[in-house]
């Protein structure tokens, strides 16, 4: 008796590490070989030097941090930010009114306008920006309906534009999706409430609707954000030669200019300005 | 004056307002009561706004309301879920309405100061809704829609979400405020007993059709049509024919006493209505009475409920006695009542 | 409550944005002539040249194959993952390492990948890519998983374990079946991702025969033909199609695991 009571918790107790073995070791193995030492690499290549044929040589250097406080680099960066940011806003600008009424939508509209805003989302990115490339290029589908108005043709691609053009295509639906459920979950009567106590239309969203969405709007700015700062195909296919942005200088220097060890201290510089702006989204977020 | 003049309103195929009319006076308390879905609250939502009547009208005072909207209506509604705005703290949410009629912000740091302090929450100003109990998010609810000072307040199911012991309080509490500001109250309930003890007049809703409307002791007397008798507290029904006379001729039981509330002619289909607390309890071997079989006796402290089954008859008759029964389950006594006690009124079905 | 008539500028705006470029990517595959701006008649010869290209059909079936096997790694560790973080740990920490490859920029995913392979001298193709994807998917089916498992019932695992079975045991038995519905979805997430995935492949293939989407980004930077079009009009019809049947399966899967 006494021993069977005393080896009772054994059993369970040796069940759950196994079970934290059995189910936890496969996937976090993967994630150690391929995320965290891969990122430890390129995190410690940024203390190196640069092999002549790609590569790194180990032998410590701050070389790479100097040249990224370059005006030429820093300018990148800096225009990457506007860049983004400004996809960022617009995105909220059209985002925020299309959110609002699909969550006004009587139900089964809304579940069709909800998909229908991420439908395109779901098609091939490379395609999507090969759309733009048809309607805006020289004698694309723009250029000839302003033919026919006696205008143009215009050079509408390869500006800063077609980039924030692209990038708000491809990223609109990540605003639109946070954005409506913040918007949906709102109680109906709160605006009942206001117009009650007197708020004209414009009021109560001003004063009601637009700061309990706050939470939506941060995220949904996240969203947009992050893939827009660190990318490089739609500035390569839409913008040109013209205006790089961090993404491309990454891209040049892993697969043109062989160059990893200033490469690495690029994505650095990307990954600290995304969590810079993760730590501010959180901090706005608890404000909200 | 609140003046409601054949207003109707259906959903599809759903009837919620029936050409409803109705006068409400300058400062009175009045209620709609009815069963979920007899369309008081769209009543109260027509009149706040936020819902349009297919026909009728709405006036106030003489001014026409339905051509203004919501927000331009002098009338403050309390919202069920309080719906306080979860963003601003107490006194944020009692100056939101203040704010909008753009006052000096002295006068309204002074208002909204005075009619925390009528609602007793002047230390609770500074607190967030979700910091505050059910008892105290209503009474911010309530202060927030009388400091505008509107000709009409409407409260829709104002107690609902309260526990008991608040409700009790909170009940008073509407009186004295009602008593205080001399705001016409019109409040929606589905709880008859919140409606009898708040309201000066009632009017009884069933199926989007106004049944009576009265003081609260005259609809309880007095009730006249099946509807409000059978809904408005306990009531013993029995169904029979008029007789010209003060009594019912049932086909199971009888002649049975009882004052016709106005002229019926002989032999229309009417309904008998007596109260429990008329019922009286007489030996088996009383002379007049209905003959039956005590089946249950249930104490409720003041008084105790005796069921009594009378062959013939659907129902238990209930009779209320005071204190606790004298008789016991299994004993046979007879049911009888004054004419002046029940009354009868016409049965249209 | 009246809304302004204004606001429906943006809302119709936000459409015709983004169905404009797809319908005139559509339109324009079925052009005769051989421009992809100037529409001159209807012809389905572009379908028949796309049909015929070796690369585009090379193309396809590397990116099926890539996006088939990192689909199954991705859903068997994620799944596992997924289990063991509800079930066997509270660490916050864990938590957010399975998310990472989700969150992470793409590009950064994609350096790292390069710059690990090439450390330990791994010669790049299909598999570098398909390992790489899996990264990412099993983040997505972890996560997807996971948010079933916080609605799933522990007491029925916690019933099994009392009688008698093994933490093994109680999930083939018991927590898998619960599971089911999320996996699925998990998986068709995971596979519809890597079929899209440009960046990560793009700096893992090496010399390779590529993927889909980087013979697309080869074929739009020669120039643009209405040959691009009818891909991209066939692709179009296989994401819709995807989409709505994923939509249809998992709400079929989540009636079936309320009866």
């Amino acid at each position: 008796m006494k021993s069977e009571a005393k080896a009772r918790p054994a059993p369970r107790v040796r069940g759950r590490r196994l079970g934290a073995f059995v189910f936890l070791s496969p996937g976090l193995t993967y994630l150690v070989v391929l995320l965290l030492v891969p990122l430890g690499l390129v995190l410690s290549y940024t203390v190196f030097q640069r092999g002549r044929f790609g590569g790194v040589v180990y032998e410590f250097t701050t070389e790479n941090f100097t040249r990224l406080i370059d005006p030429l680099y820093l300018g990148v960066v800096g225009n990457s930010l506007r860049i983004a940011a400004l996809t960022t806003l617009i995105a909220l600008l059209i985002g925020y009114p299309t959110a609002y009424l699909i969550a006004q939508l009587p139900s089964r509209w809304k579940t069709l306008a909800l998909v229908a805003v991420v439908l395109p989302f779901w098609t091939n990115f490379i395609i999507r920006v090969y759309a733009w490339i048809m309607l805006l290029s020289g004698p694309g589908l723009v250029n000839s309906a302003l033919g026919k108005l006696g205008l143009g043709p215009y050079e509408l691609l390869y500006h800063e534009g077609t980039i924030v053009t692209g990038l708000l295509y491809s990223y609109l639906p990540l605003m639109v999706l946070p954005l409506y459920s913040a918007i949906e979950r709102l109680d109906p009567q709160l605006r009942e409430a206001s117009a009650n106590l007197g708020a004209s239309a414009f009021t109560t969203f001003r004063k009601v609707t637009l700061p309990l969405s706050v939470p939506g709007v941060l995220t949904g700015c996240l969203f947009v954000f992050v893939p827009s700062f660190g990318n490089f195909v739609i500035p390569e296919m839409l913008g040109g030669s013209k205006s790089t942005m961090v993404g491309n200088l990454i891209r040049d220097q892993f697969l043109k200019a062989r160059d990893w060890p200033f490469g690495s201290t690029l994505a650095l510089a990307l990954i600290a300005v995304l969590v810079a702006l993760l730590i501010v989204q959180a901090w706005a977020a608890r404000r909200a | 004056m609140l003046k409601i003049d054949g207003v109707s309103r259906s959903f599809g195929s759903v009837t919620a307002l029936d050409d409803v009319s109705l006068q409400i006076e300058q400062g009175e308390f009045f209620a709609l009561l009815g069963p979920s879905g007899c369309g008081k609250t769209t009543l109260l939502r027509i009149i706040a706004g936020f819902e349009t009547p297919d026909s009728g009208r709405v006036s106030l005072d003489g001014e026409d309301l339905l051509s203004k909207a919501p927000n331009r209506r002098p009338i403050s509604l309390m919202f069920q879920s309080y719906a306080l705005f979860p963003h601003m703290t107490v006194a944020k949410n009692v100056a939101y309405g203040l704010e909008r009629e753009r006052l000096p912000r002295q006068e309204i740091k002074q208002r909204v100061g005075e009619v925390l302090e009528t609602v007793g929450l002047s230390a609770h100003a500074g607190r967030k809704p979700a910091q505050l109990s059910g008892g105290q998010r209503q009474r911010v609810a309530l202060a927030r829609s009388i400091v505008k000072r509107p000709r009409l307040l409407l409260l829709d199911e104002p107690l609902s979400a309260l526990d008991k012991k608040v409700r009790a309080d909170m009940q008073l509490e509407l009186k004295r405020l009602q008593h205080e500001v001399g705001i016409t109250f019109v409040v929606v309930t589905h709880d008859q007993e919140e409606a009898m003890s708040l309201a000066d007049r009632i009017a009884v809703f069933d199926t989007g059709q106004v049944r009576q409307v009265d003081a609260p002791v005259t609809l309880y007397e007095r009730p006249s049509t099946p509807f409000v008798a059978d809904f408005v507290g306990a009531n013993n029904l029995f169904r029979g024919l008029a007789t010209g006379l003060d009594a019912l001729r049932s086909e199971d039981f009888g002649m049975l006493a009882g004052t016709p509330l106005e002229e019926l002619a002989a032999d229309t289909p009417a309904l008998l209505a007596v109260r429990p607390e008329r019922i009286e309890l007489a030996d088996e071997n009383a002379v007049r009475g209905m003959a039956g079989t005590v089946v249950d006796v249930s104490f409720y402290g003041g008084v105790s409920h005796v069921s009594v089954d009378v062959p013939g008859h659907p129902k238990p008759v209930l009779a209320a006695v005071q204190g606790a029964g004298t008789v016991k389950p299994g004993a046979e006594v007879k049911v009888r009542w004054n004419a002046e006690d029940a009354v009868i009124m016409a049965d249209p079905q | 409550m009246r809304r302004s008539k204004l606001l429906y500028v943006p809302f119709w705006a936000t459409y015709v944005f983004l169905y404009l470029p797809i319908l005139v990517l559509v339109v324009m595959s079925f052009n005769s002539g051989d421009s992809a701006y100037t529409y001159e008649g209807f012809s389905l010869k572009w379908y028949g040249e796309l049909a015929g290209d070796e690369r585009i059909r090379t193309g396809v079936v590397n990116t099926l194959v890539v996006a088939a096997g990192s689909t199954v790694i991705a859903t068997v560790l994620g799944t596992l993952l997924a289990v063991g973080l509800a079930r066997y740990t509270r660490s916050k920490t864990l938590d957010a390492l399975a998310l990472m490859p989700a969150v992470l920029p793409d590009l950064v995913l994609a350096i790292g990948l390069l710059v690990f392979y090439s450390a330990i001298q791994l010669t790049l193709g299909l598999y570098s890519v398909t390992l790489a994807h899996a990264l990412f998917s099993m983040a997505f089916v972890a996560a997807v998983v996971r948010t079933r498992l916080t609605g799933a019932d522990t007491s029925l695992e916690e019933a099994s374990r009392d009688l008698g079975a093994g933490p093994v045991v109680t999930f083939m038995k018991v927590t898998l079946p619960q599971l089911t519905p999320g996996i699925v979805a998990g998986a068709l997430l995971a596979f519809t991702l890597s079929l899209d995935e440009f960046v990560i492949a793009f700096f893992t293939i090496g010399n390779a025969e590529p993927t889909l989407p980087i013979v697309i980004y080869s074929m739009v930077r020669f120039g643009v033909t209405p040959k691009i079009n009818a891909l991209a009009a066939i692709l179009l019809l296989v994401s819709f199609t995807a989409v709505i049947a994923g939509q249809r399966m998992t709400r079929i899967g989540e009636s079936r695991a309320q009866d």
